[in-house]
């Protein structure tokens, strides 16, 4: 909830402190943040089962994976090969091959730096991965009803009509790292209500999807219904995507903590109070 | 700006190190009994919420020919070094019999000709590794409730186990196992499968027999199978926790 403060314009103190997010949302957002790490992590680990992305209902289709990490011989020495759409990559040392915890080389897909746990250990990833999961759907749950019972969803994050037309000038603004420390600063601007958007409502219902996509229990609910997203192997690489897209998303959020305020921001979502610094003539 | 360089390498260092400690930290959890007991929940829960949804005894699916894959692969055993296994494949299985016992009324014996003179089911059902990769594969065998039906499980038989002839241990100990409960068991789509691609099923995949348990990963799916026995409790039994695989850290439910 992004309180608005009802004083006018221009006796505006020079710089407050604001109550941005209310207590359950701070305590939802890191409860997000640490299910997001072991999930990520985890599920990374358990690729690593079978270091390959196929399209359709199963992995042998006669067609090759559009992803594919596999170890070779090359010179005696062991070498990683990543194949994308048909293109192939060295990469040893980060996918394919890299060092296990006794400094050897061996075939895995993602370095045990990137997995939970961090040697090769399947059943022991998919308690980890099955756990935070049901944490994840229940506290994912808890926020948006929460969001919504509150207008956070309705007031802060739907994009406004007029909003629509100013796309251009928030593009810019990003791009030259460009942001309003003061008033403004209480509203999400229109790139960060989409972003939100499509993150709450987009990718995590469909990550989720896909994970139960790959459920055989749950294929035989609605038999056909994982056929609607391509199969179960097209289910699993939309998984994989899906979660370097949330990445992808954490990466961007991330740097806009730091370049708006690194300290400001993370004290509004530990303690709550946002600065707002009038000090600088926004100009409009 | 430089000054700035070094304070952006100072807190990459912080949190690489951070990260490597988080991750040392959990690799440590994993090796204690509380907290993997308490991830067990996560399976707990799931199997749970399955049950809720399970009623309608519902069927996976089931694929057509054009969906089948070229060849059905062959993971852990593919030709089990035992030398009582090695001495059936000599006579094509003539000297088997699937002995069918435990908690029920009329223990039986079946060889290959008698499970094959039953009714049979025939279908095209997709096999899901816990690895993560698929294959589509046409399976005919006989229903295990045709077997049941014969046999009569006692009220007080909860699940179904399968030994099989396939040493996990290189010196021959350690045969696979798998059980099943009575739900899963008595499932149309539940067989005891002879046939793979309408060839008599291969070495590789499980001959004589393999479980097809359509609705469960692939390690529920347990080839060689030499033995049934119906059983009130798994606790008992190897491990104790229902299969080779669930007694090195698998989930017996395999629905997910």
């Amino acid at each position: 909830m992004l309180a608005t403060l009802n004083v006018p314009s221009k006796h505006l103190p020079r710089s407050y402190l604001y109550h941005r997010h209310p207590a359950p949302i701070r305590v939802m957002h890191w409860i997000n943040v640490v299910c997001f790490i072991v999930l990520f992590m985890s599920g990374l680990n358990i690729f690593n089962a079978h270091p390959a992305l196929n399209l359709g209902k199963s992995s042998y289709t006669n067609q090759p994976p559009i992803l594919e990490m596999r170890a070779v011989i090359q010179n005696g020495e062991l070498r990683g090969r990543t194949d994308i759409f048909g293109y192939e990559f060295d990469t040893t040392g980060v996918l394919a091959v890299s060092d296990n915890a006794a400094g050897q080389a061996v075939q895995r897909g993602f370095p045990t730096w990137m997995t939970l746990p961090s040697a090769k250990w399947l059943s022991m990833a998919r308690q980890w991965h099955f756990f935070f999961a049901w944490l994840f759907v229940v506290n994912g749950i808890c926020y948006i009803a929460y969001s919504f019972r509150i207008k956070h969803i309705q007031n802060d994050m739907a994009p406004k009509k007029a909003e629509w037309s100013g796309i251009w000038q928030s593009i810019k603004d990003h791009a030259r790292f460009r942001h309003d420390p003061g008033e403004a600063a209480k509203r999400y601007n229109i790139l960060q209500k989409l972003a939100y958007i499509s993150v709450i409502f987009i990718l995590l219902p469909l990550i989720i999807l896909m994970g139960w996509a790959m459920s055989p229990f749950l294929n035989s609910i609605f038999p056909g219904w994982v056929d609607l997203f391509g199969g179960r192997q097209s289910a699993r690489t939309i998984h994989f995507i899906v979660a370097w897209l949330l990445v992808g998303f954490i990466f961007i959020h991330v740097s806009q903590v730091i370049i708006t305020g690194m300290w400001n921001n993370l004290r509004s979502m530990i303690t709550g109070k946002f600065k707002i610094d009038n000090t600088h003539e926004s100009g409009e | 700006m430089e000054n700035a360089n070094t304070r952006r390498k100072f807190f990459g260092r912080v949190l690489a190190g951070a990260g490597a400690l988080m991750l040392a930290g959990c690799d440590k959890l994993s090796h204690t009994e509380w907290f993997t007991n308490v991830l067990s929940t996560g399976e707990s829960l799931s199997k749970n919420a399955h049950h809720l949804l399970r009623n309608s005894n519902s069927m996976a699916q089931e694929f057509t020919e054009a969906d089948l894959s070229p060849d059905f692969r062959s993971n852990g055993t593919s030709n089990p070094a035992s030398a009582a296994y090695q001495a059936m494949t000599t006579n094509n299985f003539a000297d088997w019999a699937l002995e069918v016992g435990g908690l029920v009324e009329a223990p039986m014996k079946f060889n290959l000709a008698a499970l094959q003179a039953m009714p049979s089911r025939t279908q095209i059902t997709r096999h899901d590794c816990v690895e993560g990769w698929s294959a589509i594969a046409k399976w005919k065998g006989t229903p295990l409730h045709e077997i049941l039906a014969l046999v009569k499980p006692l009220p007080s038989a909860k699940f179904v186990v399968f030994y099989c002839a396939d040493p996990m241990e290189e010196d021959g100990t350690d045969l696979y196992y798998e059980s099943i409960d009575m739900n899963d068991a008595q499932h149309a789509q539940t067989i005891l499968a002879y046939a793979l691609n309408d060839k008599t099923l291969p070495i590789k995949n499980g001959a004589p027999i393999r479980l097809r348990v359509e609705r469960q990963l692939g390690y529920k799916q347990a080839k060689y199978i030499m033995k049934i026995a119906l059983v009130e409790k798994l606790d008992d039994i190897e491990g104790g926790n229902g299969g080779y695989w669930e007694d090195n850290g698998y989930e017996w439910y395999a629905g997910i």
